[in-house]
């Protein structure tokens, strides 16, 4: 299986976007991301109905190695958050594409998504 | 690429992801930081320490020289294993480095830190002078530490029957030598365990003797907050040349009598530990935040006496929530953390957090 499913969007920043059915943008951190930070120990996740914008950090995740930064990769309103993380953010480095996941986010502007890259791309960017 | 233990190929073998740690390639964990600690604290783990440096002292003065050369005194060290630790100190007070002594049969085996191996073979080196006294590093030699409940238990069922009961018998702080091998109950981790000092050409044969045996690998990573709940002091962080033994909870080690063993830096440290007790010097607490967040080494602390700082913290995996090692102002009463903006409360406690697997605080 390969650490970057076709499916998603990256981030620069090292998140992913899952578009659902109704359009709206689910976010979480990559499988390099996780990877990167070592056990996670705390997640500090948005409030639902908070606008965000593009490249604007709206969670915190603290791992044993160090605290960082989530951007939301696209601007719109939280319209829902992850709240089995407080409990259980260990699922962020089990599961980081599904139960892994952080917010999510009704798009106020879908071209923000061509900014993105695609998995061929990230997996570059993560070798660099 | 960094230097490599003799253990490099058996790191990667078992999926470490290695990092650079003083110039070695050494493996920062194997897969979960947070399941290794655990494993030391509830069955058994291996560290491969190789990276640290072993000298031995050994000449007709190697007691005279030690006692000049280390705040804690050798004469303590009656019968061959025995072991203490010290501090290494310059004449300001400052630490060059902490380290653990062991008397051998030959004089004296010393493990100092990898990261200051240059300036104290340098230290050592210089302060020989004036005693017969030979002082050789043994690059050749390997380190494993294996803790945990049931550490002892683990590494006595590869020995010879009579060498396991010998191992059995060991106290803490004292060591066993079956030369080349020398085993001692020494580590850092605050769970009974062993470390065991034996050439490199026998470290990859006992490696998978222990892993077949169901003990696990251990990296650095887990090494750190191990020591940390422990509330062992970490050379570089806890302490350094610009700090006193005084300002970091090393008093323990300081041995203050004979009033006329003359050691290197008790005229400073004499002086530091007046300046203390009148208010003026830092000490080195505990610090514990029960709600959610994370302490990190270089976080401001704020107290009722004044500013300070932690030296070292992290997310502690026995107690599920962060604890740090912080150098603040003598008597404070309260206490906040400057955490990524927020002043946030946090508790004053001994440096102590965990032993045993359990918690030893109020």
């Amino acid at each position: 299986m390969s650490n970057y499913p076709d499916n998603l969007k990256y981030a620069a920043s090292h998140e992913w976007v899952r578009i659902d059915d109704e359009g709206n943008a689910t976010v979480g951190i990559s499988y390099h991301a996780q990877d990167a930070l070592g056990d996670i120990v705390f997640v500090e996740l948005p409030e639902v109905g908070t606008t965000v914008h593009a490249k604007e950090e709206v969670a915190v995740v603290e791992s044993v190695k160090a605290a960082s930064d989530i951007y939301s990769p696209v601007s719109g309103e939280i319209i829902a958050v992850n709240g089995d993380l407080v409990d259980a953010p260990e699922t962020v480095n089990a599961q980081p594409y599904d139960g892994g996941w952080f917010f999510k986010v009704a798009m106020s502007d879908e071209s923000e998504l061509e900014e993105l890259m695609d998995a061929d791309a990230y997996a570059e960017h993560c070798d660099d | 690429m960094g230097k490599q233990t003799a253990l490099y190929q058996q790191h990667i073998d078992a999926g470490a992801k290695m990092v650079d740690f003083a110039g070695w390639d050494m493996p920062i964990n194997y897969g979960s930081q947070i399941e290794e600690h655990n494993a030391v604290r509830g069955d058994a783990g291996v560290f491969d320490v190789s990276h640290m440096t072993v000298v031995d002292v050994s000449g007709r003065d190697a007691t005279e020289y030690l006692r000049h050369l280390l705040a804690n005194d050798v004469a303590k060290l009656d019968v061959p294993g025995r072991a203490l630790y010290s501090g290494m100190l310059n004449e300001d007070g400052g630490v060059i480095d902490d380290l653990i002594v062991y008397r051998m049969s030959f004089g004296y085996r010393v493990v100092v830190n990898c990261a200051t191996r240059m300036k104290d073979l340098a230290w050592m080196a210089q302060q020989t002078s004036g005693y017969s006294v030979s002082v050789e590093e043994r690059p050749r030699l390997a380190i494993l530490a294996v803790h945990g409940p049931n550490s002892i238990d683990k590494v006595t069922a590869l020995l010879p029957a009579e060498q396991a009961d010998a191992v059995r018998q060991l106290g803490n702080f004292r060591g066993v030598e079956f030369d080349p091998w020398f085993i001692a109950r020494t580590g850092y981790t605050g769970e009974k365990g062993l470390e065991l000092i034996i050439p490199e050409t026998d470290a990859l044969t006992l490696w998978v003797k222990l892993l077949s045996s169901g003990v696990r690998p251990i990296g650095l990573g887990a090494r750190d907050t191990l020591r940390l709940e422990a509330g062992m002091n970490l050379y570089g962080h806890d302490m350094d040349e610009s700090v006193s033994p005084i300002a970091a909870n090393m008093e323990f080690s300081v041995a203050w009598r004979p009033e006329d063993r003359d050691f290197v830096g008790r005229t400073a440290i004499t002086e530091h530990r007046k300046q203390q007790q009148a208010g003026k010097l830092p000490c080195l607490t505990g610090l514990v935040l029960e709600q959610r967040g994370v302490l990190r080494e270089g976080q401001k602390v704020v107290t009722d006496c004044g500013e300070g700082i932690i030296t070292s913290g992290s997310f502690s995996p026995t107690l599920k929530h962060s604890i740090a090692l912080a150098r603040i102002p003598v008597n404070s009463k309260s206490c906040q953390v400057d955490i990524r903006g927020t002043l946030t409360p946090v508790r004053i406690v001994k440096p102590n957090f965990v032993r045993f697997g359990k918690k030893i605080f109020d």
